[in-house]
Parts: structure tokens; C-alpha cells; sequence
């Protein structure tokens, strides 16, 4: 079999498709917001690693059992896995094409989602009030790096999830805000999956 | 096991979960987060090595559980470039860990005491033997 390809000469040569598969819009969303989570996962592997590495110089300082208090960890976990679970009605309501529900189920999510922040806030409160803030070992501020980066998530997904409900609010649960709903799901589960590995290594390793 | 509802016909959509996969992964994520706590806030095994292997390996489960039942995770989904870049970040993630643990720890356990002594400028050089032998390490000449 010959692979040549007869053209004519009075043929202009053509190098691309007469016409461009077409791709819905937003169709590769998923999969770009995919990348960006895992680049995001390198992040939290470094920031754990330095914890892994830091996270016994104590520099004279009080060290994990001095400083963590379990009941309040399994709280500010509790509000976590309430708030995936809450953003899964929402998904399901979306479904279901309900908005209200939609609407409902985001604001209880957000609701857990910043009852957590206030938790660990109160907690970085209490430690740097006591003189326990990050300049006082190196493993306080690697914890403190850590924590700290995945409560910046958090509240950056509230600030999303309160942007898409004004977004739902003015257009309703159009194609893109379908697709803004369920890439925030993505982003939201996420930061419970590293949230595991928060309270698992630091906590309650830190403790044992 | 939830892969086959979730063949979803609409090209480049998240596949989603139906309410039963969601409770599911609810109990079971409670249940994976429950018995850690338990175990370390009642004192933890014998041996705090078993005790944080144990640890380690709950958290290693619900995070599967976390991706099948909330991520929805699925081996075909995107043509499967999810999962090959989660394989990738996964191997990444390893190298970064256990290579920084690894070297670190080397390196703490090379470093000659009296040189973190020196370092910090109370070494104790009346002992006879300096741990750095030829250098004076004392700042006026």
C-alpha cells in the first residue's frame, strides 16, 4: 500500500480541517480544574513535608500534647464532613433542577464552612495569645504554615461559594453556573481530603 | 461500584453521585474519622509506633473513601487523564516526602554534636579534643 497522497497541482495545499471539532464551552473545565487541584495537592505535600522535617524542634518550646487539644480538632472536623455532605444535597437538588434547594443547601454549607474557620481561629488565638505563635519554634511555624494554608483555602472557597449564590441569585441555575457549582464541589472536597491528612499527621500523630 | 450510575452522557461533566452514594460516603468518612480519635484519646496502643501506623492507615482509607464517594473518582472519566494525573501528583507527592524525610533525617543524624555547639557559640573546647581540629573558632586572633 502506498501512502502517498495524490493532490492535483491546482489544488491549493490545505494543512487543517475545513472545519474545528466544535467543544461545548467550559467543556475542559473539569479536567483543567482537576491539574490545578493536584499542583495545589504539591503544595500541601511540600508544606507537609517541612512539618515532617520541623515538626519536632521545639526550640525549648512546648511541643504537640502541650498545645493540641483533641475535642476541639474532632469539632473543627465535624464541621468539615458536614459541609461536604451538605454540599452533596446541594449537588443533588441541583440535579433535580431545584435552585431554591440549591440556594439552601450552599448557604448550610457555608454555614459549616465558616463555623471550621472560627474554630481554628480561635485555636491560632489562643496559641499566639499565649505566646505560642509561629516565631516561637520552628515547629509552630511549620504548623502554623500548614493550618494556616488550608484555613486560606477554606475561606477562599466561602468567598466562591458566596459569589456563585449571587450568581445563581441574578441568572438561576444556567449551563455555566451548573458548571461553577460542581467545580467548586471539586475544590470543596479537596480541601476535606487534605483536611484528613491535616488532622491525622498533626494532630493526632502529634499527640499520640 | 458507583461507576456504573454515573456514566453520565453529557460530555466533560463531573460525574455525580445519587443521594444513597453520598450518604454512604458520609457514615463511612464519620465512622474512618471516629475510631482515629478514639483510639489516640483513649492513650493509644501499647507501642506508638503501632498506634501511628494504625492512625495513618485509617486516614489512607477514608481518603479513598472521600475520593469515590464525594470526588467521584472515576477510572474512565476524561478519557482517564484524572487518574493518570492523580498517579503522577501521587508519585510526585512520594518522591517529595520521603526524599526530604529521608535526606533530612541523614543529615541530623551526621551532624556532629559539637558542631551544633560551635554553631551556637557555647562550645565546650576545654574538654581537650576540639571538633573541628586546627580551627580556632574563637572570634578575637
Amino acid at each position: 500500500m502506498s501512502s502517498m497522497i495524490e493532490t492535483s497541482p491546482d489544488q491549493p495545499r490545505v494543512w487543517h480541517l475545513e472545519e474545528e471539532p466544535h467543544h461545548a464551552e467550559g467543556h475542559s473545565t473539569p479536567l483543567g480544574f482537576w491539574m490545578y487541584l493536584m499542583s495545589d495537592c504539591l503544595i500541601f505535600a511540600i508544606l507537609f513535608a517541612t512539618y515532617a522535617v520541623l515538626g519536632d524542634r521545639y526550640g525549648g518550646g512546648p511541643d504537640q500534647k502541650a498545645l493540641f487539644d483533641l475535642w476541639l480538632i474532632a469539632l473543627n472536623t465535624a464541621m468539615l464532613l458536614l459541609s461536604s455532605i451538605t454540599y452533596g444535597f446541594a449537588m443533588l437538588q441541583m440535579d433535580k433542577g431545584n435552585q431554591q434547594g440549591v440556594r439552601k443547601w450552599l448557604l448550610i454549607t457555608a454555614a459549616f464552612g465558616a463555623a471550621f474557620l472560627v474554630i481554628e481561629l480561635y485555636e491560632f488565638y489562643h496559641l499566639i495569645h499565649a505566646g505560642y505563635g509561629p516565631g516561637r519554634s520552628a515547629f509552630l511555624s511549620s504548623f502554623f504554615a500548614l493550618v494556616g494554608t488550608h484555613g486560606l483555602h477554606v475561606t477562599f472557597g466561602i468567598v466562591w461559594l458566596f459569589v456563585l449564590l449571587a450568581q445563581i441569585n441574578k441568572h438561576g441555575l444556567t449551563h455555566s453556573n451548573r458548571r461553577r457549582v460542581e467545580t467548586l464541589s471539586m475544590f470543596w472536597h479537596f480541601l476535606d481530603v487534605i483536611w484528613i491528612g491535616v488532622f491525622t499527621i498533626v494532630y493526632l500523630m502529634g499527640t499520640i | 461500584m458507583a461507576n456504573a450510575e454515573h456514566a453520565s452522557p453529557t460530555d466533560g461533566h463531573i460525574p455525580h453521585g445519587d443521594f444513597r452514594s453520598y450518604m454512604t460516603g458520609f457514615v463511612l468518612s464519620v465512622i474512618l474519622t471516629a475510631i482515629p480519635f478514639a483510639i489516640v484519646m483513649s492513650g493509644g496502643f501499647e507501642s506508638r509506633a503501632v498506634t501511628a501506623l494504625v492512625v495513618l492507615l485509617f486516614a489512607v482509607v477514608q481518603i479513598v473513601v472521600h475520593m469515590i464517594y464525594f470526588l467521584h473518582m472515576d477510572l474512565h472519566a476524561e478519557g482517564g487523564w484524572t487518574v493518570i494525573s492523580l498517579v503522577f501528583t501521587l508519585i510526585v507527592l512520594i518522591i517529595c516526602l520521603a526524599g526530604t524525610i529521608w535526606v533530612m533525617h541523614n543529615m541530623d543524624s551526621n551532624m556532629m554534636p559539637d558542631m551544633i555547639e560551635l554553631m551556637e557559640g557555647k562550645g565546650d573546647t576545654g574538654s581537650g579534643e576540639s571538633a573541628v581540629p586546627g580551627q580556632d573558632m574563637s572570634p578575637s586572633k
